[in-house]
């Protein structure tokens, strides 16, 4: 399914002129054909017969990372940089809005370790006030107790923000008075925005390296050849 | 025969759908095919939840 069209001898420099159909056994830089190929062969894949440029793959799974959908766009690749826009950050709104615009917040404190922000924050610059507002809720901590002072006043109207602490694991505090108004919201939208930014790692790895193979099982690979001998002779396409 | 809301259920179909279309397209190139792998996935899922579904729902009825 996929295939890296990139082994050129080393020979070849930037910007030489490299016929398509013939680029293993291109002979030196003295040729002028009509095809150019970047010079950066590795960036170049052949998926679903189309030949697509990764460009800059490192800056691709960033932009990726950054804004879902971002490094397919700076590849490009539009109509796939639309599909993950809207699927994931849908997906991450509608979780945000079901937990009442709670569930994504920073906090590895005693009672509240969210691990779940790991996760949350595969999806890049959404995430990322909620590590703006646990900046400003530790500097507004009484390091003896532990406790939020009362001066504390969250940015953008509590946006992000961690809960006040201490958080008790077996007593009433900001955690169980959303847990209590959102009810099953809370735990939903936790999930979907978790999902959303797994979602998001996957669509990284399609900025890095192109679409994942599709492995083929036995059964199928035998049926292929009992149809096509010639494939039995080929090296695998999976 | 269920614990909670049949509307809970609701949580799912966006879900299902996000995930087989982002699925999809991290395995093609041709949108075509995307949305055919998504639904491919989208069946695959439903059916395997379907099936853990009847063994916790035949668990709870029989065990």
């Amino acid at each position: 399914m996929v295939q890296n069209t990139g082994a050129l001898p080393e020979r070849i420099q930037a910007g030489t002129p490299v016929p398509l159909d013939d680029r293993d056994s291109f002979p030196g830089p003295t040729l002028s054909l009509p095809i150019v190929m970047p010079a950066d062969r590795d960036s170049l894949i052949e998926v679903d017969e189309r030949l697509v440029d990764l460009k800059n793959r490192p800056l691709a799974a960033f932009l990726a990372w950054l804004i879902p959908g971002g490094g397919h766009f700076y590849q490009g690749r539009h109509a796939k940089g639309t599909l993950y826009l809207v699927c994931i950050l849908l997906t991450w709104m509608i979780g945000f809005s079901l937990g009442g615009y709670h569930v994504v917040y920073a906090s590895w404190q005693p009672g509240d370790k969210r691990w779940h922000y790991f996760l949350q924050a595969g999806v890049g610059a959404a995430a990322l006030p909620a590590l703006i507002q646990t900046n400003r809720m530790n500097r507004f901590m009484d390091p003896r107790t532990g406790w939020t002072r009362d001066d504390y006043d969250p940015l953008w109207g509590g946006f992000m923000s961690p809960p006040h602490r201490p958080v008790f694991e077996d007593n009433t505090d900001q955690v169980s008075a959303w847990f209590a108004r959102y009810g099953a919201g809370y735990e939903m939208g936790t999930w979907y925005t978790m999902i959303a930014g797994l979602l998001n790692i996957l669509v990284i790895y399609d900025a890095y390296s192109g679409p994942l193979g599709i492995p083929i099982s036995g059964r199928k690979r035998r049926q292929d050849e009992a149809t096509q001998p010639n494939l039995a002779e080929s090296p695998s396409t999976a | 025969m269920l614990s909670i809301s049949s509307t809970y259920l609701l949580y799912y179909i966006p879900l299902v759908v996000a995930i087989s279309l982002v699925y999809g397209g991290t395995r093609h190139e041709d949108m075509r095919l995307v949305v055919t792998h998504a639904f491919y996935t989208a069946y695959w899922i439903t059916a395997f939840m379907g099936i853990i579904f009847a063994i916790l729902w035949m668990m709870g009825r029989f065990v």
